[in-house]
């Protein structure tokens, strides 16, 4: 396996930003991302949460579980709203605060795409996290364009699955040529953590894609959902990598021999429904998504 | 100084003056020359603010609030069809408790596309918990924007300036505009007590249970209800400095009047003609201009219609299904006295077609001559 990550050695910080009292369902993949992502940027960080399962995990009035500020906004607004506090902190002279906007896939992919894509043509300076659970699982696991094709959702039964692919959102923000759009997932902290790091250090709009399993709606045993985030990248169906300026491709892992798709779905019941032919399909399409991806990566530019 | 000025440039050369910090915007006619100007400002460095060119409204509005929110003066303009796809923020900005001043410039909504003046784009947003404050003139409108972050400051609630477009959006009047060293000394820096702050890590606008949230609603009404007195003691504070003042409503002849109009908006500024023109004839006749709409200044309202036997109330607006929004106002206001007059409604001027002094006259005396309306809603000038 070729493996490019910046650090072997590495221990996750101590410090925690994140604490008990949430409310986040067990193996939530968004409630772990979280507290991950808060030990990687530290205290001078404020928080803003659209309509998500993050509206609730953190706690319900005058409760909070964070130890950051958090600033509650509508659905589609997390973008422009991180831009807004930005710009506020910047005339006031606070320039070593970082602004998190902190949404789901639905306020990211669908009703938030659009002030997302405002904030990053005009590079303003926040980082953008979007916790990737792949449906509307605070409404109670509707589709979202980030569904996969062939997943059971609650608006897409089975009989009558997800006909349709799910949206490269990273490949969206790359083509806004912004300064760093990165992937990253539960299984390797390390490289979360690193990224997030990163991204607090460059100037301008940051776009980082977090894979964050939902057990609850993809039906699967809580305790795997570690094991579910390490299968999606070992069988390159959410590969890791990194994008500067929209051109510069990094793969941070790339698998010498991927694990069949087959393994990844069938830990899941959402994907129960699936048939033999449905899982070729799959895996067809992860196999010209990867070697797309590894073509991109050895462009020169 | 004294300088030759649109409406909308009034609205800029104000918020100029009052310092704000965030501006964000998108454009939309007959709005577009407020931030236009503004962006030069910012551009030349005449005034030090970040102006955010967002990709609509919807998205000016969330940049706003959440500058707002973060401890900086926040100002936007709109019209319209802006103002309508901000509709859920405008909810957001009274929620949250932000002091965001908006200009809007009163414009009909679509279908069929109008750019002209009416006021059904701010008054479909009468419930959502603005101050919205109706102009009549370019000096108004300069001095009710630095009045509003004041307001709006004091009791932590948005303010809507609101003018008419093209009437006044885009025509030129002479406009006294006051130093810098004058408005710093009324308005003076914003200075939010509870703010987004990585020293003191709370949460803003999170989930609210049953238990919690009438409470922050009722607060909110009570917010309203004071700021009627503030409205009216930073007016006077105004005329202190600047010897201009306006007042929550402002009465015209109304003394001993028998028929008293109200009017909002320019439409006041041809009715004051006419009033004069019916008093040198000797008529009773008398004009209440209705500035502040929100929160309604209840007690000024029925102490001065209460003396008149006739109130007719001029919309340039219609809520569908009932009639004029202005006359539905005032007619809560005054239910419940004893004897109070009656009210004649008349829409007029829908989409931006003329009212004239002719229009204005014929109202009046047709509220003048007729014991009752001929109707709960009188249309002038509909061409069927």
């Amino acid at each position: 396996m070729n493996i490019k990550m910046e650090s072997r050695n590495f221990t996750i910080p101590e410090k925690e930003y994140m604490f008990p009292g949430h409310v986040a369902c067990p193996g939530c993949g968004g409630a772990l991302a979280m507290r991950l992502v808060l030990k990687a940027l530290g205290e001078k960080t404020i928080v803003v949460i659209p309509a998500c399962c993050w509206t609730i995990i953190d706690g319900p009035f005058p409760m909070h579980s964070l130890h950051v500020p958090v600033y509650h906004t509508a659905f589609e607004t997390a973008a422009v709203a991180a831009s807004g506090i930005k710009a506020a902190l910047e005339i006031q002279g606070k320039k070593d605060i970082t602004v998190l906007a902190w949404a789901g896939d639905g306020g990211t992919l669908d009703i938030g795409i659009q002030s997302l894509s405002g904030v990053a043509e005009r590079n303003d300076d926040i980082i953008y996290a979007c916790y990737d659970n792949e449906a509307y699982m605070n409404t109670g696991i509707q589709r979202s364009s980030a569904t996969p094709k062939g997943a059971w959702t609650t608006t897409t039964p089975v009989g009558n699955p997800k006909g349709e692919p799910k949206k490269n959102i990273s490949e969206i923000m790359i083509s806004h040529r912004i300064p760093y759009v990165a992937t990253a997932t539960l299984a390797y902290p390390d490289d979360l953590i690193n990224k997030f790091r990163k991204a607090q250090q460059i100037k301008g709009t940051k776009f980082i894609h977090i894979f964050a399993p939902c057990p609850t709606g993809w039906k699967m045993a809580p305790e795997l959902m570690i094991t579910i985030c390490r299968l999606a990248v070992l069988t390159n169906i959410f590969p890791l990598y990194e994008c500067e300026n929209g051109v510069k491709y990094t793969i941070n892992i790339v698998p010498e021999k991927p694990i069949p798709v087959r393994e990844y779905l069938k830990l899941q019941g959402r994907f129960s429904h699936l048939q033999e032919k449905d899982i070729e399909q799959i895996q067809k399409t992860v196999d010209f998504e990867f070697n797309l991806l590894l073509k991109k990566a050895q462009l020169i530019v | 100084m004294k300088k030759v000025v649109t409406g909308n440039h009034a609205v800029s050369y104000g918020v100029k003056l009052a310092r704000a910090q965030v501006i964000a915007a998108y454009p939309i006619t007959p709005q577009t020359q407020v931030v236009e100007l503004l962006s030069e400002f910012c551009a030349s460095g005449k005034l030090n603010a970040k102006f955010i060119k967002v990709e609509s409204e919807h998205s000016a509005m969330a940049a706003c609030i959440a500058a707002s929110a973060s401890g900086a003066r926040a100002f936007t303009a709109t019209s319209a069809h802006g103002l309508a796809l901000m509709h859920e923020m405008l909810h957001w900005a009274v929620g949250a408790r932000t002091p965001v001043v908006m200009a809007n410039i009163n414009r009909a909504m679509g279908p069929g596309w109008s750019v002209w003046t009416d006021q059904n784009d701010s008054l479909a947003q009468r419930d959502v918990g603005w101050i919205q404050i109706y102009c009549e003139s370019n000096q108004e409108v300069l001095d009710t924007t630095i009045q509003a972050f004041k307001i709006a400051e004091r009791v932590l609630l948005p303010v809507m300036l609101i003018l008419d477009a093209f009437v006044l959006s885009h025509t030129s009047e002479p406009v006294d505009i006051p130093d810098q060293e004058q408005v710093d000394e009324f308005l003076p820096p914003y200075n939010l007590k509870t703010k987004l702050d990585v020293n003191n890590p709370r949460a803003y606008g999170g989930l609210t249970n049953p238990d919690h949230y009438f409470e922050l609603r009722y607060k909110i009404q009570k917010a309203h209800t004071e700021a009627l007195a503030v409205i009216k003691e930073i007016d006077e504070e105004y005329k202190k400095h600047f010897g201009r003042q306006y007042g929550l409503v402002e009465p015209y002849r109304c003394d001993d009047a028998k028929v008293i109009l109200v009017t909002s908006g320019t439409i006041t500024s041809t009715a004051r003609l006419v009033i004069d023109e019916m008093r040198d004839e000797g008529r009773k006749v008398g004009l209440l201009k209705y500035r502040v709409f929100r929160p309604t200044p209840r007690e000024i309202l029925r102490d001065i219609l209460y003396r008149a036997q006739k109130v007719c109330v001029i919309d340039r607006n219609i809520s569908f299904g009932h009639g004029g929004i202005f006359a539905q106002e005032i007619k809560s206001v005054l239910y419940g006295l004893p004897a109070s007059p009656p009210v004649y409604s008349f829409i007029i001027g829908l989409g931006g077609r003329d009212v004239t002094p002719k229009d204005i006259r014929e109202i009046i005396e047709y509220t003048y001559k007729e014991e009752t309306p001929a109707e709960p809603v009188i249309y002038r000038g509909v061409r069927l």
